[in-house]
Formats: structure tokens, C-alpha cells, sequence
């Protein structure tokens, strides 16, 4: 499987992250050459093989239904860079 | 017999300008758990509160912070699951959703896309007595809710509050087995009684604890049944998506908006683009978002922060073995033990409170009397001065002993109206009430026949038509009873006026 440049400045722009316009190349080399390796590695044969979650035998930890946090408004908004009365103020977003 | 049978309604047909159309209509209704804390941190989920109040460390998705899950929000699911008939699945598993948006600090929504905990179950939505739609469920999935933001408290700028972040929802996905608008309502209403029976959410749908995404599209006559036949969804019409409704009105208008906004394109020979729709209210029609489009590829993808859920069979068995009676089996119940319609089950089954309370009237005493007075005394009066079950003035103990004292011929059913109100305002011991007003029925063929005496020695022109006419008779009963301000025992009035006149 192999991507292309405008894949990769689209997977950059749903994650958000800023790629240069003379990197999105070597870019989508790299991420075709990570799908390649994936591609290989699936001709294994794992019929009947449980996959496998965790290298240790273990069970995802679980919380009793009580409050043991919240009520810290201001260590919430602390690094906001605008916040006012209580909310994270951000530039408009409307549907 | 556990549960009532039904036919199923015909689909709902719209008749475009050259031919008639079938609407094909599934739904996702996102239904917050009720529980305590939210599905992956120790935060309070309590509605209303002050702006970033009800948020932890894992909510603000601060650096390094991890997710714990809530055990409680699980057995909820599960209970949800067993009360929609559905299967559980002991293994399920959690990805990430990713998106951008200010009210999603994470980037991703913690859901279950692959491996949902409840698999396919079923909702009986009831159309009138005697004629239900079996909608099937096609699976429930827990994830977390997104925060609130709010666009009108600047001009510039958005304000977002966290508390509802991460929140625990259950995403409950029918499939297209719903075929009008009123069904559409009806589907939301009967699943929201569901989930209160169960106390799994509260169905508070103005504070958006329920809120439906509808997916419509219209058919040809006789596609929806070849889809059934064939499993294959190319029969049916390209689907558009409403989302996020909270009302069961908008849900019905957005609906027959969006049917006829699509045979319309249809039949100018155009074709449906599939896509994310929103209904504008005030302006009664849908229109695209198209912003979201590109925000459409998710790239789910497990989350590695979350081991897979794995529950055990036995303690599937308990919660099941903990459900309470459900509508459906109540309302049959009701048919049968009481002798009541179907009609009036529904109504004292609609919330639980209603049917504990008809109930507490109900034992020992005749099931349809105490139907009638619950449901057309009681309900009629709380409904007209906007009063729940809970705070009714007059209790169940008390509009028990107004039908006892209707059955020991204490006092006729005219008086006990008057009875009834007194409760409403007053309150009281009725049978007491009943002594010390004098409002004892009069039984005594004496005093009655007394009565009866003067109203005919009063009217001796009329009583010489009545025994020509006999059904003037009840002008006579009428006088009667004035005359005993309402507490003759009207047959013991009636007998013995027949008997005087001859008739």
C-alpha cells in the first residue's frame, strides 16, 4: 500500500500536525514504507491465534461509581490561554 | 402470556407529484448513563452546575493522565442491553474517535466501534392497542460525551464548559425498521420508558440526556420488503443524517421535511448525496453541514490506554436476575389481572411511579374501578394543574378508601367526587370526612320513600305521564335526588319510584 503526497498533507491536516510542503513527500515515503513492513507482517499466518492484548495476564482496572474528583476550576482552566467566568473562551466555532 | 401480541402498522406512503413513496428510517439515540461519576474518571456528572466544576485532571485530557473505568457504567449498559432483549457480549473493547473540536479536549472520543458490549436486541414500539412495530436493535456501545459550548455569550468568541466531557453515553443503534415520523416518536418514547423502567438514564430530554441522530430515506413501494428478504441495503433509497434532535416533535417534522425535501430531488430525476443533516426549528427544514465532512474520517483505531473489557457470564446472570417488570409485561399484566383495556394499561404503565401507585389502589379492590379513578380522577387532575405522581395531594391509601366506601354504599359516586376534591384541597381521613359532613349515603327505604312521596304528591300531572311514558322515570329519580342534596343511593331512588308509579 503506498501513499501519496496529498494523502499525507491530508492525514497532517485531520491530525492537526504542520508539515512543510518539501517534507510531505519524504513524508509519504516513510508512512508507505510503515504499511509496507504491516503488509508483510500480516502474510503471517494467525488463524486461530487469540490476539493478544497485553504482555502481561492482566484485566482492565476498574473504578467504584464515587466522586473522588472535580471542584478545581481554576488548575482546569490554569494553561487556557483565554479563559472568563468559569469557561474556556476560544475563537467562535458555530455549525 | 407475558407480553400482549400485535400487528404491525402499514409504512407511512407519501404521494410525490408522479408516484407514491415509503420512508425507510433507523436511528442512533445517544442515552446518558445514570450514574455518579463519568465512565473514566472520578468526576461528578450532576447537571448544572458551575463551568468547569465537574471536570478531572482525565477530562481536561491534562499530559499523562490515564483512564479508569467506571464499573457501575458498565452494569448499566448491560442492564440496558438484557432490557432491550439483546445480547451481551463478555468481550468488547474501546477506540479511539478522532476529531477536532474545542468541546473534545482529548482530540478522540473514547467509544466502541469494533467491539460493542451489547450486540442486537429489540424495541416493541407501541402504535395504538393492538398494533406495534418490532424495531430491531443492531447494538449499544458505551463512550463519553463531549463538553458544551456555548456561541452567544460573545460575539468573537465561543466559551466552553467541560463538566458534561466525558460523561458516559450509550450509543443505541437501531435498524431501519421504522417507517414513519409518528413511528420515529413513538421508537424515542417507548426506548425513553425503557431506560426509566430500568433506571439506567433519566430521559431528561430537554437537560440532553437523550438525543436522537435519524438517518431517512424514501423507497419505491414493496424495496423495504426485498430488503428484508435479501439483507441487502442496495434496495434501499441513499440515507441522509439528522443529528442531534431532543424533541420527539422535531424528530417527527425534521423527518416528513426530509422525505419530502428528497422525493422532491427524486423525482426531478436528481439523486441523494448522502450526508450529516441539521434541523432548524424555526425555520421547519434541514440543511447540510457540510463543514463536517472532512471531520468524517475518524481513524478509529483501539485505544491503547484501555485493556479489553472482559465481564463474566455470572455476573451478566445477576443483573438480570435484578430486572424489574417491564412495560410490556406490565401492560399485559394489567390486561389480565385487572380486566382493564389495553388502552388504559398503557396509560398507567407509562412511568413507574403510575403503575406502583395504581397498584397500591388497586389490591383488594376491583381493578377496573380503581383504573377508572386513578386514571380519569387523579391523572385528569394532576395533568390539568401540572403535577407529577409524586406530588399528588391525594394519596394512594386515600383514593382507596373513597372506592371502598363507593362499594360498602356509603356514599354514591356523585358524592364521591365531591369527596375526592375535598382530599385534593383539604386532605384528610376520607371516611372521617365522610361522618362528620353528614355526606353518608341514604339507604334507608324509609326516608327514601319519603322522599319520593312528596316529589310525586308535588307533581301529580307529571306522574300520570310517567306511568303513560316509563322512561320519564329518570325525571323523577332527578327530583329525588335534590331533594336528598345527592345522598339518596340513586337504584335504591329508581326501585322504589318504579314501584310507586307501577312502571
Amino acid at each position: 500500500m503506498s501513499i501519496d503526497k496529498d494523502t499525507a498533507r491530508r492525514v497532517a491536516h485531520l491530525a492537526r500536525i504542520e508539515v512543510a510542503e518539501e517534507a510531505l513527500e519524504p513524508l509519504a515515503r516513510d508512512l508507505s514504507r510503515i504499511l509496507d513492513f504491516m503488509d508483510e507482517l500480516s502474510q503471517v499466518d494467525t488463524d486461530g491465534v487469540e490476539p493478544m492484548t497485553s504482555v502481561t495476564p492482566m484485566e482492565l482496572k476498574r473504578r467504584d461509581d464515587v466522586i473522588t474528583d472535580g471542584n478545581r476550576q481554576d488548575d482546569i482552566l490554569k494553561n487556557a490561554p483565554d479563559a472568563r467566568e468559569g469557561f474556556f473562551a476560544v475563537p467562535k466555532v458555530v455549525e | 402470556m407475558s407480553e400482549l401480541s400485535y400487528t404491525e402498522p402499514k409504512p407511512k406512503t407519501i404521494a410525490g407529484a408522479r408516484e407514491d413513496w415509503e420512508l425507510v428510517i433507523g436511528m442512533e439515540v445517544h442515552a446518558q448513563v445514570k450514574s455518579t461519576a463519568k465512565l473514566f474518571s472520578g468526576a461528578s456528572t450532576t447537571f448544572g452546575a458551575e463551568p468547569n466544576t465537574n471536570v478531572a485532571l482525565v477530562d481536561a485530557a491534562m499530559p499523562g493522565m490515564l483512564p479508569v473505568i467506571n464499573e457501575f457504567c458498565v452494569e448499566q449498559a448491560v442492564r440496558t442491553g438484557l432490557g432491550l432483549k439483546a445480547g451481551i457480549n463478555l468481550f468488547s473493547q474501546f477506540d479511539r474517535k478522532n476529531y477536532f473540536y474545542p468541546d473534545l479536549p482529548q482530540g478522540y472520543q473514547i467509544s466502541q466501534l469494533y467491539h460493542p458490549i451489547v450486540g442486537e436486541g429489540e424495541v416493541i414500539v407501541d402504535m395504538e392497542p393492538g398494533v406495534a412495530r418490532r424495531v430491531r436493535i443492531e447494538r449499544i456501545h458505551l463512550e463519553q460525551d463531549a463538553g458544551k459550548s456555548i456561541h452567544d455569550m460573545d460575539p468573537t468568541m465561543s466559551f466552553v464548559d467541560l463538566n458534561r466531557t466525558g460523561v458516559a453515553l450509550m450509543e443505541i443503534v437501531s435498524r431501519p425498521d421504522i417507517r414513519g415520523p409518528e413511528e420515529a416518536a413513538e421508537y424515542v418514547r417507548k426506548l425513553r420508558q425503557i431506560l426509566r423502567y430500568l433506571d439506567t438514564c433519566d430521559g431528561n430530554m430537554q437537560e440532553g440526556s437523550l438525543r436522537a441522530d435519524v438517518n431517512v430515506s424514501v423507497c419505491r413501494p414493496g424495496a423495504y420488503e426485498t430488503y428484508r428478504e435479501t439483507g441487502d441495503f442496495g434496495h434501499l433509497g441513499t440515507r441522509c443524517e439528522i443529528k442531534n434532535m431532543n424533541s420527539m416533535r422535531f424528530i417527527q417534522q425534521a423527518i416528513d421535511f426530509e422525505a419530502r425535501r428528497q422525493i422532491a430531488i427524486l423525482e426531478d430525476g436528481g439523486k441523494i448525496d448522502q450526508e450529516t443533516r441539521l434541523y432548524d426549528p424555526t425555520r421547519g427544514e434541514t440543511r447540510s453541514m457540510r463543514s463536517k465532512e472532512e471531520a468524517h474520517d475518524y481513524r478509529y483505531f483501539p485505544d491503547p490506554d484501555l485493556l479489553p473489557l472482559t465481564i463474566q457470564q455470572s455476573w451478566v446472570d445477576r443483573i438480570r436476575a435484578s430486572l424489574p417488570e417491564l412495560p410490556d409485561q406490565k401492560k399485559a399484566r394489567f390486561v389480565q389481572d385487572y380486566g382493564m383495556t389495553e388502552y388504559d394499561a398503557s396509560v398507567l404503565t407509562a412511568e413507574t411511579a403510575n403503575a406502583t401507585f395504581f397498584e397500591q389502589v388497586a389490591t383488594g379492590r376491583d381493578g377496573k374501578t380503581a383504573a377508572n379513578w386513578v386514571i380519569n380522577e387523579l391523572f385528569g387532575r394532576l395533568n390539568k394543574e401540572g403535577h407529577g405522581i409524586a406530588d399528588s395531594p391525594v394519596s394512594a391509601a386515600q383514593l382507596g378508601t373513597i372506592i371502598d366506601l363507593i362499594a360498602r354504599g356509603d356514599i354514591s359516586g356523585k358524592i364521591a367526587k365531591d369527596l375526592f376534591e375535598i382530599l385534593w384541597t383539604e386532605g384528610g381521613n376520607p371516611a372521617q370526612i365522610v361522618e362528620d359532613r353528614g355526606m353518608k349515603q341514604v339507604t334507608d327505604t324509609g326516608a327514601i320513600e319519603a322522599a319520593v312521596d312528596d316529589v310525586l304528591a308535588a307533581n301529580p300531572d307529571k306522574a300520570a305521564q310517567a306511568r303513560e311514558k316509563p322512561s320519564m322515570a329518570g325525571w323523577f329519580v332527578g327530583q329525588v335526588m335534590k331533594a336528598t342534596g345527592g345522598k339518596a343511593n340513586p337504584k335504591a331512588v329508581n326501585e322504589i319510584i318504579r314501584a310507586k308509579l307501577g312502571i
